[in-house]
């Protein structure tokens, strides 16, 4: 018994160390932005990386997640001989609320678990450790142009799937379906809103973008500097980002739809 | 870029570094024990221990990247541990570290490796830093291997490109990490002999942590011996050769048995047997 409240008090005062170090991270890499900014050259490779490699996935899944919302809304909307609304059912569900969450979490899985493997490798094979001792800070060289590549990234590629998706929805609901065409854009046109709907997916969005990204990279820098260390981390930042993804969409849409 | 006045000692003491009272643990590890040690300027020193006896973790201190939890660490006359973010990355320019891994960049080929140091502290114009990569790759004997990716490199390649990344900056000291650990023969004698032509045409003082008695103890200037936490001994590697110390004379023998057990504490053989 004593035992058992012991390690859980020293989980505890891990699990409290490993909070404040990430914030104390949070804040050296913050503080080295301006440092990037004057270097655009390191950004737009990161950009590239993170942002456009992760493009065929966002827009294979967003394709696929409108055309399922569009069968699946059609077959109940017919019911009611509602299915001209079906372009506001696909449309609502994917930018409020799939195109930022599951962009979240394939943006974790793609871009964030490779940002923590390759700065985890990166201090295993002493990379960091060598910057240092050149007098170069990791975190303002190495660090901060992939956390401000994260957070750039993730809002336009939550923009992107759900784009793709309300196409995918169009191509399943009006090609194969027979919606009226014009209902379905005209609907989507009177019923969703600028503010309430598109701008609080895009809050949504860059939320996420902010967190998963921030918990990779810190996973990556944090990491025990060895090849199970290095996996263990990537594994972390996978789960850790789902999580983080999940628990912020609730929070987020109790605070944004919750009246 | 330093200037060669800049490089030249603040004070002008024979003594590049000195370390006094150095204590340092790990969690309960103890690794240092009071270890007083001088690194005299322009030498080749090297500091010699078995597996585990905090060689690497030295340089650490020295470099800044760890602090001390007593005694003072000081080169060229600057507390280290004491030393604000900016005067620590100055100090840090004036020192070259080569790792044992070489730490080379891996997205970066050889060439744009060994023009980092020289891009990220120098405006110097691109036609310039070619220059200079040049002539540090020309030195290690790597000049053809520019454009190879470090993935390309065999290890003792990376090494020398390492110790050209090392020098790019003309450093006024520079500390090696195991650096002959995994070569093969003729890497090694390049390397024995890069690091001792390196420190002499270059006026440099070098730092030497290593296992490897012979080839260290060929090149030093003098040697210390770190183990459990205290200097066992130090001298030339001539006086070394002839301690009295048993324990300085099974490490430096490379003899299985000594002070140093072959046998790891156990239980009495015969009773560990019969007890199955």
């Amino acid at each position: 018994m004593l035992e058992w409240i012991r390690g859980l008090g020293r989980s505890g005062f891990s699990f409290f160390q490993t909070l404040g170090r990430s914030n104390l991270f949070l804040l050296k890499m913050l503080a080295g932005i301006p440092s990037v900014l004057v270097r655009p050259r390191l950004l737009i490779a990161q950009l590239f990386s993170v942002g456009v490699l992760s493009l065929p996935i966002i827009v294979v899944s967003g394709a696929f997640v409108g055309m399922v919302l569009a069968l699946q809304g059609y077959n109940t909307l017919v019911d009611f001989g509602a299915e001209e609304s079906l372009g506001v059912v696909v449309a609502l569900s994917i930018v409020r609320e799939l195109g930022p969450v599951v962009t979240g979490l394939l943006f974790a899985g793609r871009a964030g678990s490779a940002l923590t493997a390759e700065i985890g490798l990166m201090k295993a094979t002493e990379q960091l450790a060598g910057m240092e001792m050149m007098a170069v800070d990791p975190i303002h060289r190495v660090i901060a142009p992939r956390f401000i590549a994260g957070f750039i990234s993730m809002p336009l590629l939550a923009a992107i799937f759900s784009a793709v998706g309300i196409y995918g929805g169009y191509f399943v609901g009006v090609g194969l379906l027979g919606v009226d065409e014009g209902a379905y854009w005209a609907q989507m046109q009177s019923k969703v809103d600028l503010y309430d709907d598109v701008y609080n997916g895009v809050i949504k969005s860059v939320v996420f973008g902010f967190v998963a990204t921030w918990i990779a990279v810190f996973e990556g820098y944090d990491t025990v500097p060895t090849s199970e260390g290095v996996s263990r981390s990537t594994t972390r930042t996978v789960v850790y980002s789902a999580f983080a993804v999940l628990g912020l969409d609730f929070v987020l849409t109790a605070l944004m739809f919750g009246d | 870029m330093q200037s060669s006045t800049e490089k030249t000692a603040i004070n002008g003491s024979e003594t590049l570094v000195k370390i006094r009272g150095l204590h340092y643990a790990r969690g309960d590890r103890v690794i240092f024990d009071g270890v007083d040690l001088d690194i005299p300027r322009g030498k080749l020193t090297a500091i010699m221990g078995p597996s585990g006896s905090g060689k690497t973790t030295l340089l650490r201190l020295i470099g800044g990247q760890l602090a001390p939890d007593q005694g003072s660490i000081e080169v060229d006359g600057l507390r280290v541990h004491e030393l604000g973010r900016t005067d620590l990355y100055g100090l840090r320019r004036r020192i070259g570290m080569l790792f044992q891994s070489g730490a080379l960049l891996t997205d970066l080929t050889v060439f744009d490796n060994v023009a980092f140091p020289l891009r990220e502290h120098t405006d110097l114009p691109e036609a310039m830093i070619r220059d200079l990569v040049l002539m540090k790759l020309q030195a290690v004997g790597l000049r053809g291997a520019r454009d190879l990716q470090p993935s390309e490199l065999s290890g003792g390649m990376a090494r020398r490109v390492a110790l050209a990344r090392a020098i790019a900056l003309d450093p006024m000291m520079i500390m090696y990490d195991e650096p002959f650990t995994g070569q093969d023969p003729i890497s090694m004698g390049v390397l024995v002999q890069l690091i001792r032509l390196l420190n002499d045409a270059l006026g440099l003082t070098s730092i030497i942590v290593s296992h490897d008695v012979k080839e260290t103890a060929a090149i030093s200037d003098y040697v210390y011996v770190i183990s459990e936490g205290k200097v066992i001994g130090q001298g030339t590697p001539e006086a070394l050769g002839k301690t009295d110390s048993d324990l300085v004379n099974q490490f430096m023998q490379g003899l299985p048995d000594g002070p140093v057990p072959f046998h790891y504490p156990a239980p009495d053989y015969m009773e560990d047997l019969l007890n199955a």
